[in-house]
């Protein structure tokens, strides 16, 4: 089956007045129709960065390299006019904050039709009563009273559901959702997880879920894509994150979030930060943080192996201990 | 032990006007919270967002005057106090915000940051500042280099860590941080949380922890408040209340952390708006278990629960999250300090 997205050595490079800064080096992934691959990772380590060049919607000093195929089409090869009309039509993106990305000045049910009227050509009423078939099936309920409403009269849950609605509505091939959750609540964010679970099987729509929280990702996401650094440092099935990790920054992100159950002990702590994108140390980029390192480390460069089927790491010393 | 801040009956309201000024009624913010902290005690605030807990927060420290209800800091009502007292009574309390970027004046260097509750308060003479903020900045796990720095020059953990040298630079005996961990990444969070945690215990300091974040609350608190529209639903130790929840808000809070596989949401629908909030018990709207007293009558919060059906409600269907295997947790304990137990 050809993958609703597959991604080969994705690089961006940012041409600043300090120089060249790569912001995404070798990315390469691919998800099939209805599936959720989760990119994960701290500020700055370029997974939304990523999200942005699959979409085409960086700015003009953002140099993207590598190959982005969409169900087999060449993302990269195409002209800007041309993936402008994918754009919302095959593919379609939400984002943390649903205020930001709605227009006050029009209701929930306009700012729907207009992507119908746009991508499917459909007449004004017609895509008005198709965006409240859309409403309806992010489980809105009394979805025609609700398409008359503007975005300051929707709480925080059913605005991300009409953000979800609109992305939705021409049936992408493919949604990325960076940080979709992040600005809910909790129990609000548990609603919106399980209908994006529940509409990718009813849809077939392929996921790509970008989040900082390891427990989302276990949850949710078939295929996980940790990126420390511009880097892809561990790929792995989602469960197999959990119960396997082998990159040393993966076992210190577990370790450091804080847990519910279990022994109230202490935090792992990653000491040191990020190095600076500019000034990319050579060998690892985690070693200077990392509690296993050793001298090699330092110099040779690791690439992502093979491990097990699905699961690659980039580490020389994987895999870490023979559970 | 003696609370240091207790709080009785607490009630803020703020009148929401139309576009013409006529009042159309009101957001109930608080309403009717009592609660308690004594020295070297970590109290949260738990609840998601519109629950009042950043109200709360701020009429504990005496920064709003609160429609109705008192405020007693070591014995003293807060309330009463002539401005000007109020204002030296800060020294003993000091607040830690979420978003150390706009708590920290970018104009002003990280000595002077620290250095001005030392002035406000007169706590050291000019010429004794230096020494004293660059004590303080160790004491953060910064170096006293730093305060020569600007607030820009610092990743969000580090002016963290100077928002919190700030705080403890008058002495305080009690520090309010509302969600003074959320806007930092997991592994930089943790190295706050491991801070805070071993300031509080080794200064022996009342802690209020004003957060949304279970996990955080857990590692940091003692004893957890839970609120849900302006009211406290449910109280008690820390683990116990974590562990076994009574209060079906609390139970649903704790169901919805992601961790344990799929799980069907707890609860559906938000939040209600806290202008005219729902009558009776307010998450009667959303709650799996009503009853019609529920939507009538207000429960008391009695025995550390407000629950008409406390008493009856099936056992908390226990959560189980993914347990780290042995091999996973051999692994991360490489992450912590050398020398370090647990």
């Amino acid at each position: 089956m050809t993958p609703a997205l597959a991604v080969t050595g994705l690089t961006v490079s940012f041409a600043t007045d300090r120089g060249v800064f790569r912001a995404v080096d070798g990315l390469s992934f691919s998800v099939a129709p209805g599936e959720t691959l989760a990119i994960v990772g701290e500020s700055g380590c370029g997974k939304s960065v990523s999200s942005l060049a699959i979409m085409g919607l960086l700015e003009g000093n953002a140099r993207v390299g590598g190959d982005l195929r969409l169900a087999g089409q060449d993302l990269l090869a195409m002209t800007p006019e041309a993936r402008r009309k994918l754009r919302g039509a095959d593919m379609a993106m939400i984002f943390q904050e649903p205020m930001t990305s709605l227009n006050p000045a029009f209701c929930a049910g306009n700012q729907i039709a207009e992507v119908l009227a746009l991508h499917r050509g459909l007449s004004r009423h017609a895509a008005y009563e198709e965006a409240i078939r859309a409403l309806d099936q992010v489980r809105i309920p009394d979805a025609r009273r609700r398409a008359a409403q503007y975005p300051h009269q929707l709480s925080g849950g059913m605005r991300q559901r009409v953000m979800i609605a609109m992305a939705l509505a021409c049936r992408p091939k493919l949604l990325i959702a960076d940080e979709p959750t992040t600005a809910l609540d909790v129990t609000v964010q548990a609603q919106i997880l399980e209908l994006l679970d529940e509409l990718k099987r009813e849809t077939g729509t392929a996921i790509v879920l970008i989040t900082h929280d390891l427990g989302v990702v276990a949850d949710h996401a078939e295929q996980v894509v940790v990126m420390y650094a511009g880097r892809a440092v561990e790929t792995a099935p989602g469960e197999a994150i959990f119960t396997h990790p082998e990159h040393p920054y993966t076992i210190g992100l577990l370790g450091a979030a804080p847990r519910l159950d279990g022994p109230r002990g202490r935090l792992a702590s990653i000491e040191g930060t990020v190095p600076d994108p500019m000034h990319r140390p050579p060998g690892c980029g985690f070693a200077p943080r990392c509690p296993f390192a050793v001298a090699e480390c330092t110099v040779t460069d690791p690439a992502l192996t093979m491990l097990a089927p699905g699961h690659a790491a980039a580490c020389l010393l994987a895999p870490l201990e023979a559970a | 032990m003696t609370a240091l801040l207790e709080a009785y009956d607490l009630v803020k309201h703020f009148p929401v006007r139309d576009a013409i000024g006529r009042k159309r009624g009101a957001v109930h913010a608080v309403d009717g919270v009592s609660l308690s902290v004594a020295a070297g005690e970590t109290l949260a605030i738990v609840g998601e967002s519109g629950c009042g807990k950043s109200t709360l927060g701020r009429l504990l420290l005496g920064l709003i005057p609160p429609d109705e209800g008192q405020v007693r800091f070591g014995g003293e009502e807060l309330t009463q106090l002539s401005p000007a007292a109020l204002r030296a009574r800060r020294r003993d309390m000091q607040m830690i915000f979420q978003d150390p970027y706009a708590s920290l004046d970018p104009r002003q260097t990280v000595q002077d940051a620290v250095a001005e509750p030392l002035r406000l308060h007169r706590i050291v003479p000019r010429a004794g500042e230096i020494a004293r903020v660059a004590s303080l900045l160790t004491r953060v796990g910064l170096s006293p280099e730093h305060a020569r720095r600007w607030p820009h020059e610092f990743s969000g953990g580090q002016r963290q860590r100077v928002a919190i040298a700030r705080a403890l630079a008058s002495g305080p005996r009690l520090i309010l941080g509302d969600e003074p961990v959320s806007a930092l990444d997991v592994s930089v969070q943790a190295q706050v949380i491991e801070l805070l945690r071993g300031l509080i215990s080794e200064m022996g300091l009342a802690f209020i922890l004003i957060s949304h974040d279970l996990g955080v609350v857990r590692q940091i608190a003692d004893r957890v408040a839970v609120m849900y529209l302006g009211r406290i639903v449910e109280e008690g130790p820390s683990e116990a209340l974590l562990a076994a929840p009574r209060h079906p808000y609390t139970r649903a809070l704790r169901a919805a952390v992601p961790g344990g596989g799929r799980r069907a949401a707890p609860v559906s629908g938000d939040v209600p708006s806290p202008i005219n909030p729902p009558s009776g018990c307010r998450f009667h709207t959303r709650c799996p278990h009503v009853e019609d007293i529920c939507r009538s009558v207000v429960p008391p919060l009695a025995d550390g629960v407000a629950c008409h059906l406390a008493d009856r409600l099936p056992p908390f269907a226990a959560v189980v999250d993914r347990q780290p295997n042995a091999r996973l947790v051999r692994l991360q304990s490489r992450f912590r300090p050398q020398g370090d137990a647990a």
